[in-house]
């Protein structure tokens, strides 16, 4: 059934448009504590304590890669959206799961980075400047973790319980998370790998 | 916001299609000057700041689909005023910290 023909009482459509109301408030309050551990990045990445630099440890190929299969993935997402709004169930289960592996890409990517920093002894221990760039990087890291976890466990409700209208409400505040996820990447790329490789 | 449901109708993937094609676009273009570095430093970073500022426009507009009729007013408020939080703090902190710097200098 599409979304139009989907009948909400008023109150649960109320109930629907409050939790959306709540949960960008949430994400606004989240994009302040990203914006400070920008802020503790910026005042750190100077102080390497002699160690590493962003120009030795950082990949401009990395970054381009993880840059790539975000943004797929917040268009895969999109896609989803637009298939819960037609109703199309096979659709929205697909496009669910190829964004699921385009986020695990960006995981597998990212571990990938940080084990192989890590090796060399650039952990976050080396440095002020180190110890900024995990807590943020990871910070984004771990909320892209969460919305896979959060995707997988849409799939589950689409998978079993259809494309009523809670689900639909869940997956569409899912998407303002995921979609919120990928203008915060935008800043570490420019804040962070760019002018980190320069 | 459709009015009946409380839950956003999306007909077609356009702005999805918009949105992806224009932020490839605007990563594309400052990792290539990075990849290239024939502009100097300074210039560059200017170049970077700016494409993110507007990268971060269109992926309001065409992914998180704001909007000055459609998204409710109070959203609107809220992405203001975090946005205004988040020049304070920001700007703020960056400015106590390397005033504090040079000082220590000295």
């Amino acid at each position: 059934m599409t979304l139009e023909a989907m009948t909400v009482s008023p109150r649960d459509a109320e109930k629907y448009e409050e939790k959306e109301f709540g949960f960008w408030l949430y994400l606004m309050s989240d994009a302040v504590i990203f914006a400070l551990l920008f802020a503790t990045y910026l005042v750190m990445v100077g102080n390497t304590a002699g160690g590493p630099t962003g120009k030795e440890l950082f990949s401009l190929e990395r970054a381009a890669a993880e840059t790539l299969v975000l943004l797929l993935s917040s268009t895969t997402f999109g896609f989803a959206a637009v298939a819960l709004s037609a109703g199309d169930r096979s659709k929205v289960l697909m496009w669910l799961a190829i964004t699921v592996l385009l986020g695990a890409c960006f995981i597998f990517l990212e571990i990938g980075e940080f084990c192989g920093m890590i090796q060399e002894g650039a952990g976050p221990e080396r440095s002020g400047f180190l110890s900024a760039f995990f807590t943020l990087v990871g910070t984004h890291g771990l909320h892209v973790s969460v919305g896979l976890l959060w995707i997988c466990v849409m799939i589950g409700q689409v998978f079993f319980k259809g494309l009523t209208a809670p689900v639909a409400s869940r997956l569409m505040r899912l998407g303002l998370f995921w979609h919120f996820l990928d203008i915060i990447w935008v800043v570490i790329f420019s804040v962070v790998y760019l002018p980190g490789v320069l | 916001m459709d009015a009946s449901s409380g839950i956003p109708i999306e007909r077609t993937a356009r702005p999805y299609l918009i949105g992806i094609v224009l932020a490839l676009i605007l990563t594309a273009i400052p990792f290539w000057l990075v990849y290239d570095g024939a502009l100097p430093r300074e210039t560059l970073l200017m170049v970077i700041a700016t494409f993110a500022v507007v990268q971060i426009f269109v992926h309001l507009r065409f992914f998180l689909h704001i909007d000055f009729s459609t998204t409710p007013r109070e959203n609107l408020i809220a992405l203001a005023f975090a946005a205004v939080l988040i020049c304070i703090m920001v700007g703020g902190s960056l400015w106590i910290m390397f005033d504090l710097y040079h000082r220590m200098m000295v």
